[in-house]
């Protein structure tokens, strides 16, 4: 048993749903009681979406226990499918429902439907949505094309060359409820098709069951999101011999090394190698003399293991950021963040408590955080700036504008979302030069306007917690009063490296001196 | 009683669970902390509705069931006593725990009364522990408050003293203008059930006059009964009508007579009608579609049609206890059409062909409704907003006027979606 009062992920079969959701000509009958249906506002409300998933909840009552639950599913399968006529029929169970084991998937199959059933199995006390929603769609796939496994020969990735035609790939792991895929989708046809490659099915987005048994007339595969496509490319990689791309192409260099990938795959050959640095104006912007103020901010992030990831090599190589923190609660993607967290000289935060995120947080005292909602909501309570890089995330996160995260274009919309939260770079700089100044207002700032009013918090709400975790040090009033002039947005980071200098010397009280002596030590 | 025609509906449904009542309970009782034994699904749908995030560490959670729990009970009933010690110790402001059935908790038949029995004798003095049910196998949205406030009653004392109760969750300005108006009606001895405080309940015997605030609460009225309590029978206090109704039978049990009564509400009741016109010329003549959810559904009809002139096509209600809305029933219009349970496929075909100009219903179905060109008002803003009483009648008319005045400004009736 866990205590949780939030969690990022959902269970497994709203994974199910996000990919019945995303798709066309699906239904999906869940054995489910009242209230799991809360469910579907997650996409009507979340994405906005003007369409119902297309769920049908078996609603079994404490009634129904002790009589037919079996009976209830039938009807309700068989009410769906007259009503919305399916190419494809998912059936499963929530959480409960998997407890009365009436096997909804098994009593499916004998009902005598011409159509494809894909019974799913997601284990609701050891499972979550990620995992959900990658089985579902790994299920789906296996279904609709085991028939052709033995009868095709292993797919050559060089295959576009004997059949005299451009090379064609799949864009496998958009999906709903997925951070930017609508966009990111849009993007990354867009550059293919630049290179001469064109895009023979984009799943589960948009797809029908039709479209996943055309899977097989591409070369090769797009794995955009391994949470959700990495367990289907596998296997269309061992049965069907399909190769997949590995790097997610978020990023100036991701995206790069992403073309590269595809290009060494397919063996085409590559040959506006020199263009590509200039298709995004994010090297420039970031090299550009404003950005110096960028230089060494440091950056706290938390998200999925995919966008986490990119997000860190984002910051150190491309906007010269220092990363403080990193972490995921995609457990399925821990090895990865780990790796990475290692590369980066952190440790890797692997949790699904967001207090936890929140405790680590604090402790690295960030200028920025790179988070999802929960994130910035905390990052808000410690008056940080955040930028939202992953799910789960609000209604806001789905913005009416096209705004990728990958790409060239998903570069530029990076660069504006992690930068605009920050203080504009000669805005810092005047804040510098002028701290001292009488006229000058401490907290000054013109984009946090949230943090404004609570400037002094930083020093004093840590106050009373700061004398029990560091060990009896004490603040005089010298060292205090220096400390408040020290502008706020480096005050935490200030604070925090002269109580550390005063525990390396074993200095039991902080003075205006100890600050300078810190100060000089840590430059 | 008027020619209403009732119907029963089964199949599919679009309802949430009792689960989610701890959204509004949790802020009325700041002192308690509502502990979901559930599953991740729960805990989902509770932060789902809640909008949790904008809390720092919020007054409910979820003890999610993991596949060792399910394994062995006795280790499950281990493992929420590690839970809750562990919670109590983190947060030790908490008086009262509710320990909250889920459809799982209950389908493995985990003994929540058992549980909260021995942790009472553990924490005596410090933290009181009560259970309930809010699983969706037996409870809709609302009815989860029924389940708490139920649990809450035998640890009511009891008292002999004569005493106006109001029952059911009110936002707590409307708690406040309420008891003002009964202390200028003569009444003086005016408790509230839920409290503010968990630990400030009410005592309660015969001479307590039990006046319900909400549709919702079968089962507490039924404990009250038992109890001793007087339940007085009225429309619920939603608009002027059903608000002035509910005043006078108050005054009624009181003995305090019906000429005071319009002494007092006659100016609010002026004031509201002046503030009602607006919303009125939009709503009037205009077809209006209920969807279950709330069960707040048959006095929202009583109101919209009898003072704001709307035409009711179908009043849905998840249950229907006729005996406590036998007064509201009585107000509504001839062949109502009153539908109770749901098969939502079936009743959003009903939606469609009948062609209504404003649907109420859950948020799952506002959107496509919308973008199928139907109006919409979302049934949970009903329970999180202050909609009770007479001062408030124009504000609920409001929730029902704007999105048709929406509309009316976007000219364009059907939006393109994607």
């Amino acid at each position: 048993m866990e205590l949780t009062l939030w969690t990022y992920e959902g269970p497994p079969h709203v994974g199910a749903m996000r990919i019945a959701s995303s798709m066309k000509d699906i239904h999906y009958v869940l054995h489910a009681p009242q209230g799991d249906t809360y469910a579907d506002l997650l996409f009507t409300m979340i994405e906005r979406r003007g369409q119902r998933p297309p769920v049908t909840y078996t609603t079994f009552q404490a009634r129904d226990l002790g009589g037919d639950t079996a009976e209830l599913v039938k009807k309700n399968i068989k009410e769906a499918v007259e009503r919305f006529k399916p190419k494809t029929l998912l059936v499963g169970e929530s959480c409960t429902a998997e407890l009365i084991q009436d096997q909804p998937g098994a009593l499916a199959k004998g009902m005598g439907f011409d159509m494809p059933i894909v019974n799913l199995e997601l284990p609701a006390y050891s499972k979550k949505e990620n995992w959900g929603a990658s089985e579902t769609f790994y299920q789906l796939t296996r279904t609709l094309l085991k028939d052709k496994v033995s009868s095709s020969d292993k797919i050559s990735p060089l295959r576009w060359k004997e059949l005299g035609r451009r090379p064609k790939v799949n864009i496998l792991g958009p999906s709903l409820l997925g951070f930017r895929c609508r966009d990111d989708v849009i993007e990354i046809q867009r550059i293919l098709s630049e290179q001469g490659i064109d895009t023979n099915v984009v799943a589960p987005l948009g797809a029908s069951p039709d479209d996943i048994k055309r899977l097989i007339d591409a070369e090769i595969n797009i794995c955009l999101y391994q949470e959700i496509a990495e367990a289907s490319c596998e296997w269309l990689k061992r049965n069907f011999g399909m190769e997949y791309t590995n790097t997610i192409p978020i990023g100036i260099k991701n995206t790069i090394e992403f073309i590269n990938e595809v290009h060494e795959k397919l063996d085409l050959p590559l040959t506006n190698k020199e263009e590509l640095e200039n298709k995004s104006k994010l090297p420039w912007y970031s090299k550009s003399v404003d950005s110096n103020y960028l230089t060494g901010k440091r950056v706290f992030i938390f998200g999925d293991g995919t966008h986490a990831i990119a997000a860190a090599k984002i910051a150190k190589e491309e906007l010269g950021f220092e990363v403080v923190g990193l972490g995921t609660y995609s457990r399925e993607m821990a090895r990865q963040v780990r790796a990475t967290a290692k590369d980066l000289n952190v440790e890797a935060l692997i949790t699904n408590n967001y207090l936890e995120v929140e405790d680590a947080m604090k402790k690295a005292a960030p200028e920025l955080v790179l988070g999802t909602q929960m994130e910035r909501h905390s990052a808000k309570r410690l008056g940080i700036p955040c930028s939202v890089i992953s799910t789960p995330m609000h209604v806001q996160d789905v913005p009416a504008r096209y705004s990728p995260q990958m790409g060239w274009e998903g570069a530029n919309v990076i660069f504006d979302d992690w930068v605009h939260p920050l203080m504009m770079g000669l805005e810092e700089h005047l804040i510098d030069m002028f701290k001292h100044d009488f006229e000058f207002v401490d907290g000054h700032q013109s984009h946090l306007g949230h943090t404004a009013t609570n400037k002094n918090n930083i020093l004093n709400s840590d106050e009373k917690k700061e004398k029990n975790s560091n060990e009896g040090i004490i603040w005089t009033e010298s060292g205090r009063a220096e400390l408040t002039k020290v502008p706020f947005f480096v005050r935490g980071k200030v604070k925090t490296n002269t109580e550390k200098y005063a525990i390396l010397r074993g200095i039991p009280e902080i003075s205006d001196e100890t600050l300078y002596d810190a100060k000089a030590y840590f430059s | 009683m008027s020619k209403v025609e009732f119907n029963k509906e089964t199949g599919p449904r679009e309802v949430f669970c009792g689960l989610t009542s701890i959204v509004w309970l949790h802020r009325r009782m700041p002192d308690a902390f509502f502990l979901v034994v559930g599953s991740r699904t729960c805990a989902h749908l509770i932060q789902s509705a809640a909008g949790v995030m904008i809390f720092a560490e919020p007054r409910f959670g979820t003890a999610i069931l993991e596949e060792k729990d399910l394994a062995g009970l006795a280790d499950a009933h281990e493992e929420l006593d590690r839970v809750v010690n562990d919670l109590i110790e983190r947060r030790p402001e908490i008086k009262t725990l509710f320990l909250v059935g889920s459809c799982p908790s209950e389908v493995i038949k985990l003994d929540l009364a058992t549980v909260a029995e021995k942790l009472n004798k553990r924490f005596l003095g410090q933290v009181r522990f009560v259970n309930y049910s809010g699983s969706g196998i037996e409870t809709t949205f609302t009815q989860g408050e029924d389940g708490a406030l139920k649990a809450l009653i035998p640890l009511m004392e009891s008292s002999n003293e004569e005493k106006l109760l109001l029952v059911g969750t009110l936002a707590n300005n409307v708690e406040d203008r309420f008891k003002k108006i009964f202390r200028n009606l003569g009444i003086s001895n005016i408790e509230s059930f839920p409290p503010r405080q968990s630990t400030e309940l009410p005592k309660i015997g015969k001479n307590t006059k039990v006046l319900l605030t909400q549709p919702y609460l079968s089962d507490t009225v039924r404990d009250l009964k038992h109890r001793g309590c007087d339940i007085i029978s009225a429309p619920f206090p939603l608009g002027i009508e059903g608000s002035t109704e509910w005043f006078l039978a108050a005054a009624k049990a009181f003995k305090i007579s019906e000429l005071k009564v319009h002494e007092i509400i006659s100016p609010l009741i002026n004031r509201a009608k002046l503030a009602l016109e607006s919303h009125k010329e939009i709503l009037k003549g205009k077809r209006l579609f209920l969807l279950p959810e709330s069960q707040l559904e048959i006095s929202l009809a009583r109101f919209l049609h009898n003072e704001c002139e709307m035409d009711l096509i179908e009043v849905g209600t998840p249950y229907l206890n006729k005996d406590l809305m036998k007064e509201e029933i009585n107000l509504l219009p001839d062949n109502t059409k009153i539908v109770e349970g749901q098969h939502v496929e079936k009743q959003l075909d009903r939606v469609r062909d009948s062609n209504p100009d404003l649907v109420v219903c859950g948020m799952g179905l506002a959107n496509p409704l919308e973008a199928e060109g139907i109006s919409t008002k979302w049934s949970i803003e009903m329970v999180f907003s202050p909609i009770h009483g007479i001062d408030q009648a124009a504000d609920l008319a409001g929730l029902f006027s704007k999105p048709l005045k929406r509309n009316q400004i976007l000219t364009s009736k059907t939006l393109v979606t994607h």
